[in-house]
């Protein structure tokens, strides 16, 4: 054991020197030696932290009782228990009533019955176990547990370190799954590439980094090029140099005085506040070095005022700017790199340099996937709009209150049915036929009536809006609710370490693609559209040739209500159900629509496809303000409009009706 | 109908106050108003008024302001303009600055003096800009707080920048022809743009947290609430009956007119040489400045402006109020604001008995939303002339 | 976000409001927390708390002998309305003390009138600091109660070398993040490996902000999440992180706005391991902690219910106030002042809150991380901490100090000497 722990153990020879030295106590009672060797280091295993676990790793090694993996295992995984009146370790399982029954860590009998409040569970944090990972992996790589295994080699991808290439290298000899194998062959890889002691073993194994566009990978080269910031007369002999820094250029005038300041070879610099400071320090019957005190309220003054106390010789002098870029002149400033041999870092270099294009192409495909995303939200949320506003040009405010009432009834549903995937298929249609009824409800009741006053029906569905917002807060109240997606949608898939999406995102980008071409068919195939289309062009006509408009109009409602609803389960699935989730998106939509051309499913196709790309690329050039990105992209909307008032898919002739 | 008609001769221009005696009984009700209350007040009477009813009075006359503006724009002009308060909003932006850099400094200058060194103007700026900011996590002044520091300036920027912007965008807009529900969506865009602007920290308006204490006024720190509030009561009178006076003057005359006639039917104006756009952008722009103005009274007495006074929901609320007082009648849109305001405020402020029907309370905070946009969609359908036409009906009877 | 209430707001009730009553009796406690409006899911709770406390401490026979009674008004999410019914509390219903308030935006609109009329305001919630008005006791942490001991286990326990701060975009965040980049580069961090990152209230859309977090990962440093996201918008960037496999022992993020409130909503199972800073979690294993939490449940009537950190603040801060007012006895609001300093009370945690002269409480720090059942295990237990109102870590107010009792002033500069001012800023 001590041969597979050389690291801990030199690290800690004198712990080890002082265990030695400490008799070992009552060595009759020897039945209890594991929970001996802990009381050397009670404290260390009573409060855990990841700056003691070292020392507290090796003295267990040292004392090497049987079953000490077993605990540490337990013990990172806080099951196990310190009595505070004697110090004493103990597994333990929950009794009944919260009592807990202790359990002896050397023999496993059940040794009695306490409270939770009589004993404290020792909790070791995340930082810790990472730590017990590392030096716990020597045996678990050899565990007979294929997932013990692979947990061993995420915690060494975790925290590599450079004890574990032999245990690995013996443990790669050892595999039978070639795909566990091939993972500590990289593992491997990487580890040489950090800490083989041949330079050539370096190279070469960076070299195999190369093109390698993976996180570990690259965290892997950028560790071998971690620098340190250094300055000194001459650039000293045998530093692996970076960059050199030219004060002034690629490094503020001031703060390389700073630094030269902070070293003590110049004097400080006094700034302003260390000027009025030292005027404040010198007042002499009102003055300052001659200067009436009420006069002091300009900086020429002041600095008036201090040279004069220079002249005396009170203060120390000022530093002007050619005094400090002439002491700046005296040294070099560069960044060294921690790793001495410039072969290896040259290879990391090379090694880094050769992912950036590969980088740069992967992440613009991540953005545009992301844009694709929320194009495809976008248009599930406008799509129902760009029926009822496109096709019979009423304005829906409470649009937004049927997409809230689709989330609300997936929402039901899935308290109803436990199951999520159950639960999900049912929601659905249900959505849509709640959705429906309101939707022809509302055109029966409301709109109807105002067909010939636009303007009103935007009021009138606006008054319906906050009444159906205020009844979903009365009902559900003003907590977010979720929509927990299945288990198949709940991950993502991963194209590589720079490229993933969420497959909710996916599925929600083919349910769009589903309803557009549903729609595309419905409105071109059926005889639902072609009256639909007939009702759009002509009302007047269409009725003389035996259509019904009232019917049209009720069904045309209904369907693009239908879809609100559907669209709110799927936009429930990735955001937050709430009573205002409507009201986000309405303005959006809209805009959606108008840009993309109103009366037409294609319109709004590119009308999303436009504003989620703009909106997406807008982030990309500045990833620090996603607020920004929504104003620039409502201000370009405005002045898209400007340009072309009739959005990208025009309408031509008497179809677009004005 | 008392002013509905088209008057545009000599002789009612001569005559304007006599041709509409609405307008003499709106002065003579708010200058009775006035005084009512000011008699009663905790600053300057009787003290039956709490300082507290004093500041919401003056604020629902600064609503009442701002909604004539909506009135003349939309129910005289037919522009259903979805982004009036955002005006209002700018117009209170501009004021709060002055409020806040010259309080601010007021302070900083007497505490800094108390040190052995007077401070130089830096130090006092960057002072202030360390108060100001320090809350949102930067200490410097943003550009555009440059002239905060002068009233006459800020007070320019009331007019100016409320005035500028809807130039800018009634000019584009009106250019291309946008117009009806287009317009509307449009001029809601706007309103959603500026206050997601606002709303950033970056923008130099302290984000979210907006600008308050805005009811201190500089040098007036130790007036008492009471009286500041009787001030800004009489102000908000003031600019209600003097913006009465001019929208009843604008749209009497031949301006009204053609106006009215581009809200019937803009093309046929147009046909008749009629320069359309110049008058709406007209009117956009000379409401649009009111509602700044409307603005900068409002806020001093709120206390606190932050974007989310200006969102969207808010310019809808405006139209709200002015279709149930009855467009298209400048105390309509009085009544109207008036009347939904308070009673919102009376309704959810918790003033209002719960109605206990035995099986399910009625518990008025919760209801009150539902009711208003049910009421508004029964106004809508039924009642399109809204209250004041309700009163036009009673009015049209008597004689 | 959006304005719920209309824009005047609050009760007419003045009018008639006259004949202001002579007697103390009973002692009118003001209850300002919203009840509708975007804040209203928060702050409910915090209004039953208080209803809690003062039927509580009815039944143990009131204060000096009065009988307590509870003024509820509901500021419905809207700051100004916060100033407006501070001001009827203080001038109508003649509030002897008030209990109230979320958002930071809130308390500064609140600010100015309760300095104009000198109330006594107790506020519950953790918050950026950088104050400390005469009239009010915080009993929410500071950042150095919250923050700064978060920041501080990143970096000694779990090694984090490269920071991703995420916040909404308002005072709290910004000002949170300014003290901890200020904090970090003071430790030694890089500028570069500080990223900062603000959303709007309610985003939804996190897929590229996780994945540049996800990418930080690649500069071949340990990368941990603070994030001071804000309400609903946690549901979508947990949601995220769990879909895109961010597990804890990769990138751990510690939150100071999620608790067992905010966490009641949500699937934690996938959250298992993050983290969370508190003063309180409603997990703590202590007698004083189950009989606030059975007490909870019966007042509340649902056992489902969780307790959180606010709700243990108005907690302590109501005892305090009944202990200072009993010693002080009388409700004047500045006798009471007096008497609440170095006013002690038990932790429902262990351990006993102090309220120091700088009006903030000395109280431990907890970090926790989420378990699956919504609750959090508390894996770090501080001593008390005594509550900063002016961060040391900014250049602004690195100088300046809070004490009211000696000094007499909230924001005195320790280096010219001198009582910088009296009032708040707002």
């Amino acid at each position: 054991m001590l041969r597979l722990m050389p690291r801990i153990a030199t690290l800690c020879a004198c712990l080890i020197a002082l265990i030695l030295v400490v008799p070992l106590r009552a060595s009759a009672q020897i039945e209890t030696p594991l929970q001996d060797a802990l009381q050397t280091v009670q404290p260390l295993v009573a409060s855990p932290s990841r700056a003691t676990v070292p020392d507290m790793l090796a003295a267990l090694i040292v004392a090497d009782a049987p079953g000490t993996v077993a605990f540490l295992r337990a013990w990172s995984d806080r099951e196990v228990y310190e009595r505070p009146e004697d110090g004493l370790f103990f597994f333990a399982r929950e009794g009944a009533d919260r009592a807990l029954v202790l359990i002896d860590i050397d023999t496993g009998e059940e040794i009695g019955v306490t409270s939770s409040r009589e004993v404290n569970q020792i909790r070791p944090n995340a930082g810790v176990r990472r730590e017990v990972g590392a030096a716990l992996v020597q045996f678990e790589l050899m565990n007979p547990d294929p997932a013990r295994r692979i947990a061993a080699l995420e915690s060494i991808a975790r925290s590599p370190d450079a004890e574990q290439a032999e245990a690995l290298e013996i443990a790669l000899e050892a595999e039978q799954d070639s795909a566990i194998a091939l993972r500590m062959q990289r593992l491997l890889d990487l580890l040489n590439a950090r800490f083989a002691t041949e330079t050539a073993t370096r190279v070469d194994a960076i070299e195999g980094l190369r093109g390698d566009i993976s996180t570990e990978a690259r965290r892997a080269l950028n560790q071998i090029l971690q620098t340190r910031s250094d300055f000194g007369e001459t650039l000293p002999e045998g530093t692996n140099v970076a960059r050199v820094r030219v004060p002034g250029d690629d490094m503020a005038l001031i703060a390389a005085y700073a630094v030269l300041a902070d070293a003590g070879l110049v004097p400080e610099r006094p700034g302003r506040n260390a000027i009025r400071d030292v005027l404040r320090a010198n007042v002499v019957d009102g003055t300052v070095g001659g200067i009436p005190v009420h006069q002091l309220d300009t900086d020429e003054a002041r600095r008036a005022a201090y040279l004069a106390l220079q002249e005396a010789g009170t203060v120390a002098p000022l530093v002007t700017t050619a005094d400090m870029e002439a002491a700046v002149a005296q040294y070099v400033f560069y960044d060294a790199y921690l790793e001495a041999d410039p072969a290896v870092t040259g290879a990391a270099r090379d090694a880094l340099d050769s992912t950036r294009t590969r980088i740069s192409v992967w992440q613009f495909l991540g953005i545009s996937i992301d844009a694709l995303s929320l194009a495809s939200i976008f248009f599930l949320a406008a799509i129902g709009l760009a029926i009822t506003f496109g096709v019979m040009r009423v304005i829906n405010m409470a649009h937004g209150e049927f997409i809230m009432m689709g989330a609300y009834t997936g929402y039901v549903v899935q308290t109803v049915i436990p199951n999520y995937t159950t639960s999900l298929v049912i929601a659905l249609p249900l959505a849509f036929a709640v959705t429906f009824a309101a939707g022809v409800l509302m055109e029966r009741l409301v709109i109807r009536h105002l067909y010939t006053r636009p303007l009103e029906t935007l009021l009138a569905t606006f008054g319906i809006s906050i009444a159906l917002q205020q009844l979903a807060k009365n009902i559900f109240g003003t907590q977010a609710r979720p929509l927990t997606a299945p288990d198949w949608l709940a991950g993502a898939i991963q194209v590589n370490d720079i490229v993933s999406v969420a497959s909710i995102r996916v599925a929600i980008f083919v349910m769009a693609i589903g309803f557009l071409l549903m729609l595309l068919y419905i409105l071109n195939r059926t005889r639902l559209g072609l009256e639909v289309r007939a009702v759009t062009q002509n009302p007047g006509m269409a009725a003389s040739m035996g259509i019904n408009p009232d019917r049209i109009n009720m069904l045309t409602f209904g369907l693009g209500s239908g879809i609100a609803g559907v669209a709110g389960v799927a936009i429930g699935l990735v955001a937050q159900v709430t009573s205002e989730m409507g009201a986000n998106y309405i303005v959006q939509s809209f805009m959606t629509v108008v840009v993309g051309g109103v009366g037409s499913v294609f319109g709004t196709l590119a009308g999303a496809t436009l504003i989620g790309f703009l909106q997406k690329g807008i982030e990309w050039f500045n990833p620090a303000n996603t607020l920004a990105a929504q104003t620039f992209m409502v201000l370009f909307i405005i002045l898209f409009i400007q340009f072309r008032p009739k959005g990208i898919v025009a309408l031509k002739g008497r179809a677009a009706g004005d | 109908m008392p002013f509905d008609i088209p008057r545009n001769t000599a002789a009612t221009k001569r005559s304007f106050l006599i041709s509409n005696p609405s307008v003499l009984w709106f002065m003579g009700l708010l200058g009775l108003f006035t005084i009512g209350v000011t008699v009663l007040s905790e600053g300057f009477g009787l003290g039956l008024i709490s300082t507290n009813l004093v500041k919401i009075l003056g604020m629902t006359l600064c609503l009442c302001l701002i909604a004539i503006a909506m009135d003349v724009v939309w129910g005289y002009c037919g522009i259903l303009s979805l982004g009036h308060f955002a005006f209002f909003g700018l117009g209170g932006y501009a004021i709060g600055m002055w409020l806040m850099y010259a309080r601010t400094e007021i302070n900083i200058r007497e505490s800094l003096g108390r040190g052995t060194i007077p401070p130089t103007e830096l130090e006092v700026s960057e002072a202030v800009a360390a108060q100001i900011f320090g809350v949102v996590g930067s200490s410097e002044l943003p550009l555009i707080w440059s002239f905060a520091g002068s009233l006459p300036f800020q007070l320019a920027m009331v007019v100016l920048v409320p005035g500028l912007l809807a130039l800018v965008f009634g000019w584009l807009a009106f250019r291309s022809r946008v117009t009806g529900v287009y317009l509307s969506i449009l001029t809601q865009a706007m309103t959603l743009a500026l206050s997601l602007y606002l709303f950033q920290n970056d923008t130099g308006l302290r984000g979210n947290n907006g600008l308050s204490g805005l009811q201190n006024i500089p040098g007036a720190l130790h007036v008492p609430q009471a009286v500041i509030s009787m001030w800004f009561f009489w102000a908000s009178a003031f600019a209600l009956g003097a913006g009465y006076l001019l929208f009843a003057w604008v749209v009497s005359g031949k301006f009204g007119s053609v106006i009215r006639a581009i809200r019937d039917n803009e093309a046929r104006v147009r046909f008749l040489g009629y320069n359309v756009e110049g008058y709406k952008l007209f009117v956009f722009t000379i409401t649009a400045i009111v509602s700044g103005i409307a603005g900068a009274l409002y806020y001093p007495q709120a206390g606190i402006i932050n974007p989310a006074e200006i969102a969207p929901i808010a310019s809808i609320y405006l139209a709200v109020w002015v279709a149930i007082g009855g467009r298209g009648r400048l105390y309509g849109a009085v009544i109207g604001a008036a009347f939904v305001s308070l009673l919102s405020s009376w309704l959810t402020g918790g003033g209002a008995p719960n109605i206990d029907l035995g099986f399910y309370r009625i518990v008025w905070t919760d209801w009150w939303l539902v009711l208003l946009g049910l009421g508004f969609v029964a106004v809508t359908l039924f009642f399109p002339k809204g209250m004041g036409g309700l009163f036009d009906y009673l009015v049209r009877k008597k004689p | 976000m959006m304005k719920k209430s209309l824009l005047i707001p609050a009760a007419t009730t003045a009018l008639l409001a006259a004949a202001p009553a002579a007697a103390n009796c009973p002692i009118q406690v003001g209850v300002l927390h919203s009840l509708s409006g975007s804040m209203a899911i928060s702050e409910t709770t915090l209004r039953d708390v208080m209803l809690m406390l003062v039927e509580q401490q009815n039944a143990k026979g009131g204060v000096l002998g009065c009988e307590l009674e509870a003024v509820v008004v509901d500021p419905a999410s809207d700051w100004p309305l916060f100033a407006e019914l501070t001001r009827q509390l203080l001038t109508v219903n003649e509030a002897d003390v008030i209990f109230g308030a979320w958002t930071s935006v809130s308390r500064k609109a609140l600010l100015p009138v309760l300095e104009e009329l000198n109330g006594l305001f107790f506020y519950p919630v953790q918050y950026e600091g950088q104050e400390s008005s005469r009239n009010v006791f915080y009993t929410g942490a500071a950042p150095n109660q919250q923050a700064i001991p978060a920041v501080d286990y990143f970096l000694e326990e779990l090694g984090v070398e490269s920071f991703a701060l995420l916040g909404t975009d308002y005072v709290y965040p910004r000002t949170t993040n300014a003290i901890l980049e200020s904090y970090l580069l003071s430790k030694g961090i890089a500028a570069e490996d500080i990223f900062v990152n603000y959303t709007p209230f309610g985003y939804a859309d996190w897929s590229t902000i996780v994945g540049d977090v996800i990418g930080l990962g690649a500069g071949g440093k340990q990368v941990g999440v603070i994030s001071t996201i804000n309400g609903d918008a946690n549901i979508g960037f947990y949601t995220e992180l769990a879909a895109q496999g961010v597990s804890a022992d990769d990138i751990p993020v510690v939150a100071f706005s999620v608790g067992e409130e905010e966490l009641s909503g949500l699937d934690t199972s996938r959250l298992v391991g993050h983290l969370a800073a508190w003063n309180y979690f409603m997990s703590a294993d202590t007698p004083e902690n189950e009989e606030f939490i059975a007490t909870w449940h019966e007042f509340i009537g649902d056992t489902n219910r969780v307790t959180n950190d606010p709700m243990e603040a108005h907690y302590i801060g109501f005892n305090m106030w009944v202990n200072a007012v009993e010693a002080a006895g009388t409700t004047d609001v500045d006798a009471v002042r007096e008497a609440m300093w170095g006013q002690e009370f038990p932790n429902l945690t262990g351990g006993t809150a102090v309220m120091n002269t700088n009006h903030h409480l000395s109280k431990p720090v907890l970090i926790g991380e989420i378990r699956a059942d919504g609750q959090f295990d508390i894996i770090s237990q501080t001593e008390e901490v005594p509550g900063e109102a002016w961060s040391p870590f900014l250049e602004d107010s690195a100088t300046l100090v809070s004490d009211w009792q000696e000094l007499e002033c909230g924001m005195f500069d320790t280096a010219t000497e001198t009582c910088v001012q009296l009032t708040s800023n707002y």
